[in-house]
């Protein structure tokens, strides 16, 4: 079914959670009023990205990170223009001229850089097929957005936004019970970590900022980027083990209580 | 005669008037006005302070569907209406993404104001350009353990299923002694 939309209503970071911790494989097709943007991923990891017509070529990447020398690349972009990413990618190697980490980290980098980007758009329309691959001639990678979807969080300023994802700070925080997850993975600040340092049902969130000496503001961003890596939820303060209300039923017998329940459960089952 | 309460709420146009209205064995009282929103204007009207709905059960019991406003500047209304109700029910627009933040925000306010039970429903299944339920229940950060269920609101054996669900979690929670 559809997984489309605007940027405006669904951010490049929820929209790089979801593709996370459902573990997505497909591309993720962005187009802002200036250009356009393809993000591939394979079982929710980065693996390909491209942004507008610029020079995605092998040699190109390793220039601009400094693995080839400008010379070299004058070359190859001379002699080599018949060639694949991938064969280039070995006859470098081969030739001793780069190391596979060398052009793998260049890779990374790059659509690293490419996904950074994106987080400053806020206008356009996202479409995400799940049947598009990366092109055939192209070095695909494997890259873990947790930290990326960190970063995107950390350039989020508007307030108002942070206010609606975390309307009240009584709530408190605990680490997320999702499978999978290993926070030792995950590279958090100072600022982050002296958070995650006071997670527990036990302490709400306007404690955690107080003891932190963090403002509001601090304390959603922080919490924000903890929440859309997975790591932490939002629960009641004191932990799940909180009574029902007396007053939702005219009767505070329990056995009744479940009488007037089951007769609910009967009437509704019968319209 | 006893009454019990149950809180239909969710986002604007999320289908609340149309999920009481579905199973209310009276024609729901609806306080609805002409949308003044330009940004909202994708409908004619909307619930200003609450749809109400009623259920009976017999001579001794009535229960109560309250639906809550949907456009924010209303939410004023939804801690009164919340105050000693059964459960929640939070409806969810499939199709429109935009809301999803919304709906998270208001599940979270009225998990706030009591430690009622609740279940979300994702609206309006039926569109081909519904989202999975798969995709929805990452987007809305749902707990595993929160029922989410496939919900059209003019479906009145669908509507069945949702209170049929809420009452089933209540009961849990309550042989559960929470």
């Amino acid at each position: 079914m559809a997984l489309k939309g605007n940027l405006r209503d669904f951010t490049i970071t929820q929209l790089l959670n979801l593709v996370n911790l459902a573990q997505k494989t497909g591309t993720l097709v962005i187009e802002s009023p200036q250009e356009a943007a393809r993000i591939t991923f394979r079982g929710g990891k980065l693996v390909y990205a491209q942004i507008g017509q610029e020079d995605t070529s092998l040699a190109t990447i390793l220039r601009l990170n400094k693995k080839i020398s400008r010379a070299q690349h004058k070359i190859l972009k001379e002699r080599a223009v018949n060639m694949s990413d991938k064969e280039l990618g070995i006859l470098l190697i081969n030739a001793g001229y780069v190391s596979q980490e060398d052009i793998l980290s260049s890779l990374q980098s790059h659509f690293m850089q490419i996904v950074q980007k994106l987080f400053t758009w806020v206008e356009g329309f996202f479409q995400f097929d799940q049947d598009a691959q990366p092109p055939e001639d192209k070095i695909t990678v494997r890259l873990d957005l947790e930290n990326l979807i960190i970063e995107g969080s950390r350039q989020l300023r508007e307030w108002e936004h942070l206010q609606d994802e975390i309307p009240s700070l009584d709530m408190a925080l605990k680490f997320s019970d999702r499978p999978g997850t290993n926070i030792r993975k995950v590279n958090l600040s100072v600022v982050e970590w002296s958070v995650v340092s006071y997670v527990n049902p036990k302490n709400t969130m306007r404690q955690i900022a107080h003891a932190t000496n963090m403002s509001e503001l601090e304390i959603r961003k922080v919490v924000y980027g903890l929440l859309q890596a997975g790591l932490v939820e939002i629960v009641r303060p004191g932990g799940a083990s909180i009574a029902m209300p007396k007053k939702m039923f005219p009767t505070s017998n329990r056995e009744e209580q479940k009488t007037l329940v089951s007769r609910l459960v009967d009437r509704i089952r019968s319209l | 005669m006893q009454t019990l309460k149950i809180v239909v709420t969710g986002p604007f146009n999320a289908g609340k008037t149309e999920f009481i209205r579905s199973v209310s064995e009276i024609d729901v009282v609806s306080t609805e006005r002409k949308i003044t929103a330009e940004a909202e204007k994708v409908k004619k009207t909307t619930t200003v302070a609450m749809d109400f709905g009623r259920i009976t059960v017999d001579d001794d019991l009535v229960l109560y569907l309250f639906g809550t406003p949907g456009q924010k500047r209303f939410d004023f209304m939804w801690e009164i209406l919340s105050e000693g109700m059964l459960g929640f029910i939070v409806l969810v627009d499939s199709n429109r993404p935009e809301t999803f933040r919304e709906a998270r925000s208001i599940l979270q306010t009225f998990k706030a104001y009591a430690a009622t039970p609740y279940v979300v429903a994702a609206n309006k299944q039926d569109s081909p350009d519904a989202w999975d339920l798969d995709d929805m229940r990452v987007a809305l950060r749902l707990d595993p353990e929160v029922k989410f269920l496939p919900c059209v609101a003019v479906d009145k054996e669908k509507v069945k299923t949702i209170l049929l669900e809420l009452l089933y979690t209540i009961l849990e929670k309550m042989e559960a002694g929470k």
